[in-house]
C-alpha cells in the first residue's frame, strides 16, 4: 500500500451496533424486513446488495435519519433513534454524494464542527483542520469551494469532514460509487488505514466487490430488504446460496432471451 | 379528511419548528454573523424594491383618492387618506408580499436544496441542529428588518403622494397642505399597528418557507414545487392574516 498518509488520532472508545427485528415501511411499501445484524466494536463490516435493496436506508437508521416502523437499532447500549444519543457518541456519516456545503470552503466544512461545538479555539480548529486535511493529501484544496472539486476529491474531503469530529463510530454510503478504479482503490486504502490507525468501528455500504472484499473483516447481503447472508469475505468466495452468486459474479450473456426482448420491443 | 390532518400536520409541524429554534435562542449572540448576513440579505437587498414601489403606490394612492374626493370637496385630506393607508394596510402589506417574492422563496430554495442533497442529514448527524443554524438568524434577522422596511415603505408612499398632489394640475394640493392633514388626522398607534402587522407577517413568511424548505422529500423536481409551495402559502396567509390582526388591533 502506497502511503500518502499522516497517522489519524486514535480515537479511544469505539463502539459496536446491534440491530435487532428491524422493519421500515414508507406508506404502505416494506422497505427492510426483519433485519438482525451485530456489528462488533473495532470491526470493519460492509453491507452489501444491488441497487434498490435497502442497505442505505439500513445506513440511515444506524445514523439515527430515520425511525423505524417497528425493531430497534443500538448503538453500544444507546438507541440510534433517540436523537439525545449524539450527545453521547461521536457518528460520522460520510454520503453518498459527499453532501458538502456547498457555500462554505473545504477549509471551513471541516471547521464547522469544532467551531459549533466549541471544542477549542480558531487556532486549534486550524491545526485539527489541516491535520484532517494533510491525512487525506488535502491541503491544496483548503480554499477551495465544493463546486471545484472532482468527484474523487469530494469524497475524500467528506471523509476528512468525518475525521475532524474524532469519531467512534465511522459509516460511508457507497464511497467507491461513481468513481474510477483508481479512485476506487485509492478510497479502498484509505478506509482500511483509518480503521488500522484510528481502531474506529466502520460500516460500509457498497456494491463494490473488490472494496468489500479487500478490506472487511464481515460482510452482509441485504436482498430486497432481507439479510441473505453475513459472514467473513472468504465465506463467499463461492457462495452456495446462488442469489449472492449471481450478484458477486453476474454473467453477462448477450442470448439472454430478457435482452433479446427488450430489442423487439425497440423494434 | 386526509386533508384536514395533512394541514393540522404542517401547522404542528411549523409550531415544533418554532419552538424548537427557540430553545437554541442563547446561541443568537455567537451566530452574530449568520444573523447579520441575514440582515443583510432581507433588508439590503431589498431596498430598492421597496422605495420603488411604494413610491409609486403612494403616488397612485394620491392620484386615485385626488380623482374621487374632489366630488366631495375633501382634496384637502388626501394626505391623511395616503398617510393612514400606506401605515395601516398596503405598507405593511406591500412589503410582506415582496418578502415572500425576494427572500421566502430564495430561503425555500436555499434549505430545500440542502435537504435534498443531504446537506441536512449531514448537519444532525455531526450533532448540530438545523433549527439553530438555519432557522433562528433568519427568524430574527425578519423580526429586525421587517418594521425597517415598513417605515421606509412609508415614508416612500408619503413622499410619492406629495409630490403627485403638488405636480398633478387637476389635484393641486401643495406639499405644506398634505403633510398637515397628514400629521393632524394620524395617531402614532397608526404607524405602530402597521409595524405590529409587519412583524407578524415577517414572523409567519420565514417560518413557513423554512418549514417547506426543510421537509422538502425526494429530487431535485421537489424543489421547484417546494418554492411554489411556500409562495402561494405565504401570500395566502399574509392576506388571511391581515384581516383577523387589523381586527385584533383595531376593535379589542
Amino acid at each position: 500500500m502506497s502511503a500518502p498518509y499522516t497517522a489519524a488520532p486514535f480515537v479511544g472508545k469505539t463502539f459496536g451496533v446491534t440491530v435487532a427485528r428491524l422493519h421500515k415501511r414508507f406508506g404502505t411499501t416494506p422497505v427492510l424486513k426483519d433485519i438482525s445484524l451485530e456489528v462488533k466494536p473495532g470491526e470493519i463490516f460492509c453491507i452489501m446488495g444491488p441497487s434498490g435493496s435497502g442497505k442505505s436506508v439500513l445506513l440511515k437508521h444506524i445514523a439515527g435519519l430515520e425511525i423505524p416502523t417497528s425493531g430497534e437499532v443500538r448503538i453500544g447500549e444507546f438507541d440510534a433513534a433517540d436523537p439525545a444519543t449524539r450527545d453521547q457518541i461521536r457518528l460520522a456519516l460520510v454520503f453518498q454524494a459527499g453532501a458538502l456545503f456547498n457555500s462554505l470552503s473545504v477549509y471551513d466544512n471541516l471547521a464547522l464542527y469544532p467551531r459549533e461545538h466549541r471544542l477549542c479555539g480558531e487556532a486549534g480548529i486550524r491545526d485539527r483542520v489541516m491535520h484532517a486535511l494533510a491525512i487525506l493529501s488535502l491541503e491544496k484544496a483548503a480554499h477551495k469551494f465544493p463546486s471545484d472539486l472532482s468527484g474523487g476529491m469530494k469524497k475524500r474531503v467528506a471523509i476528512a469532514r468525518a475525521l475532524v469530529m474524532e469519531p467512534q463510530l465511522l459509516l460511508y454510503d457507497e464511497p467507491t460509487s461513481e468513481l474510477d478504479p483508481v479512485m476506487s482503490a485509492t478510497l479502498t486504502e484509505i478506509i482500511a488505514t483509518l480503521r488500522e490507525q484510528t481502531a474506529v468501528t466502520s460500516l460500509v455500504v457498497t456494491h463494490d466487490r473488490d472494496l468489500a472484499f479487500a478490506i472487511a473483516d464481515r460482510v452482509a447481503f441485504v436482498m430486497e430488504g432481507r439479510i441473505r447472508g453475513v459472514g467473513r469475505p472468504d465465506e463467499f468466495k463461492k457462495p452456495a446460496d446462488p442469489v449472492i452468486a449471481n450478484f458477486l459474479n453476474p454473467v453477462i450473456d448477450l442470448k439472454n432471451p430478457r435482452f433479446k426482448q427488450l430489442e423487439n420491443n425497440h423494434e | 379528511m386526509n386533508h384536514l390532518t395533512a394541514i393540522f400536520s404542517h401547522i404542528g409541524g411549523t409550531v415544533l419548528l418554532f419552538a424548537r429554534a427557540v430553545t437554541h435562542i442563547r446561541t443568537l449572540p455567537r451566530q452574530f454573523p449568520r444573523f447579520i448576513e441575514q440582515c443583510y440579505l432581507i433588508g439590503y437587498t431589498s431596498l430598492p424594491i421597496v422605495t420603488i414601489l411604494s413610491f409609486f403606490i403612494g403616488s397612485v394612492l394620491a392620484l386615485q383618492s385626488g380623482y374621487s374626493m374632489e366630488n366631495f370637496g375633501a382634496k384637502q385630506f388626501i394626505g391623511t387618506l395616503v398617510g393612514l393607508t400606506m401605515a395601516r394596510e398596503l405598507g405593511p402589506v406591500m412589503v410582506a408580499i415582496l418578502l415572500v417574492g425576494r427572500v421566502g422563496s430564495a430561503v425555500t430554495a436555499e434549505l430545500a436544496s440542502m435537504k435534498v442533497y443531504q446537506e441536512v442529514d449531514a448537519l444532525v448527524t455531526m450533532n448540530i441542529p438545523p433549527e439553530r443554524m438555519l432557522v433562528l438568524p433568519r427568524l430574527a434577522a425578519v423580526l429586525v428588518m421587517m418594521p425597517v422596511l415598513a417605515i421606509i415603505a412609508n415614508l416612500c408612499g408619503w413622499y410619492g403622494g406629495a409630490l403627485i398632489c403638488q405636480y398633478t394640475h387637476s389635484i393641486s394640493v401643495d406639499s405644506e397642505a398634505y403633510f398637515t392633514a397628514l400629521k393632524t388626522y394620524m395617531k402614532p398607534r397608526d404607524i405602530t399597528d402597521g409595524l405590529i402587522k409587519a412583524e407578524v407577517f415577517g414572523f409567519v413568511i420565514m417560518l413557513v418557507c423554512c418549514y417547506i424548505g426543510l421537509n422538502t422529500r425526494g429530487g431535485p423536481r421537489e424543489i421547484g414545487a417546494s418554492v411554489t409551495k411556500a409562495v402561494v402559502t405565504s401570500l395566502i396567509l399574509i392576506l388571511v392574516l391581515d384581516y383577523f390582526v387589523t381586527k385584533a388591533l383595531l376593535y379589542s
